[in-house]
């Protein structure tokens, strides 16, 4: 599985790989905003929570239709689900790869952008938290996506309308988590982490069976 | 036995492509399938490596390596990193032979997409001596290779029936492998039921 992880890394940083793509993206979504909206401080930090996850969401759409798609046409997934890795082992991996060159570059980058948006200082601590633990949510539901439309040519809209009902949870109570900064959000971290782990703990084996189907 | 098929019905999608299949598959041995094209040869072979159906498991007793009509090379990494990636899904430490096998020294540092046709292929077969597994499993192996790569796959071949592996192949070329045996497959071509409804094919 590492072997995955590390060269599904490789494959990203390279060009026509996703990494820079993302992270470019979400740079642009969350810069070009304040030209949109006006240069009115309140309101910008008013709307920077909801506004840095929303870019979060749309850049990690961006990267999904590679999970599988690539692999797919070259025929390295038809060799990988003969080798002795499980399906539902590829699925991990390949999730885990797509959240280290998305999910994390953008929590890292979400806090020198926070500041353009003129986050509230008490929110960069949350801002950070729900990202980390929300992410690998976006990551897997995605990698889910990705295996369930990885025979189609172009799926990648078909994909987003998939993923896109999937992420609500996780975009609200990250928002509203990160928003909320001084009264307790804890609950809402927790809610998020929940989410977080039920996804890490059930999806791979659901892009197993959907792969397998795919694959016949 | 490494493989024993008995009265296998292979379909693809909702078609009954092949049916009735029975072959047996002993340490050693390479089986070569012929048969025009659409006859069922990468269907047979899919479904012998598990892609098809997963209770195919029972019949086959030993690791398999697939190789199918893609090389499953990644272009933007070197001919190296693809073949070390192949090692380390598999745990194997053979890989400075197998590149000395099938003469990828010279191509070591190349990005796999520079390669031609042929050397990708190459490449692609590279994989199969890395899985260490019992059963190879190869279809049209050969495309694209010229006569000497061809003569290095088919050495190869015969090199890993010998040291106790087998073979499937399919292929329209003449391998020139001692010790194989020739399996016609239009023979398991499903004969055409006139009794029930065309329109309900491949419906139950």
């Amino acid at each position: 599985m590492w072997s995955i992880i590390l060269r599904d890394i490789k494959l990203a940083i390279r060009s026509g790989g996703g990494f820079s793509l993302t992270l470019a993206f979400f740079l642009i979504v969350i810069m070009i905003v304040p030209f949109g909206v006006g240069a009115n401080l309140d309101l910008l930090s008013r709307i920077a929570p909801g506004l840095l996850w929303i870019g979060a969401l749309l850049s990690c759409l961006l990267s999904l239709d590679r999970i599988f798609q690539l692999d797919w046409e070259d025929g390295t997934l038809e060799a990988l689900a003969t080798s002795p890795i499980p399906l539902s082992g590829i699925a991990i991996a390949k999730a885990t790869a797509h959240w280290i060159t998305t999910g994390l570059p953008i929590t890292l980058a979400s806090l020198p952008l926070g500041y353009l948006l003129n986050l509230n200082y008490e929110a960069y601590f949350w801002l950070f938290t729900t990202l980390a633990i929300g992410t690998p949510t976006l990551s897997f539901i995605g990698t889910f996506g990705a295996a369930i439309t990885v025979g189609i040519r172009r799926g990648g809209l078909l994909l987003s309308l998939l993923v896109l009902p999937l992420y609500i949870p996780t975009l609200m109570l990250g928002a509203q988590c990160v928003s909320k900064g001084t009264n307790n959000p804890l609950e809402l971290l927790a809610l998020i982490s929940a989410i977080s782990l039920m996804c890490i703990a059930l999806l791979p084996f659901a892009c197993a069976i959907a792969l397998r189907a795919n694959l016949k | 036995m490494l493989i024993n098929i008995e009265n296998l019905d292979c379909r693809r999608g909702n078609k009954l492509i092949i049916a009735n299949v029975s072959l047996c598959l002993k340490t050693g041995e390479c089986l070569i399938l012929k048969g025009p094209n659409g006859s069922g040869k990468t269907t047979l072979l899919r479904h012998i490596a598990g892609l098809n159906s997963k209770n195919i498991n029972d019949l086959v007793n030993a690791d398999i390596a697939y190789s199918g009509h893609l090389d499953g090379v990644k272009s933007t990494l070197t001919v190296y990193e693809n073949l070390q990636f192949w090692a380390g899904i598999y745990k194997s430490k053979n890989l400075e032979s197998v590149i000395k096998t099938l003469n990828l020294e010279n191509l070591y540092t190349r990005m796999a997409g520079e390669l031609s046709a042929g050397q990708k292929r190459r490449l692609g077969l590279a994989r199969m001596l890395i899985t260490n597994a019992k059963i190879w499993l190869m279809d049209e192996p050969t495309v694209s290779l010229d006569q000497a790569t061809t003569r290095l796959v088919s050495d190869a071949i015969s090199n890993h029936c010998q040291k106790g592996g087998a073979a499937i192949i399919s292929t329209h070329v003449d391998l020139d492998l001692p010790e194989s045996s020739v399996l016609d497959i239009t023979q398991f071509k499903p004969h055409k039921d006139t009794k029930t409804d065309p329109f309900l094919e491949g419906t139950f």
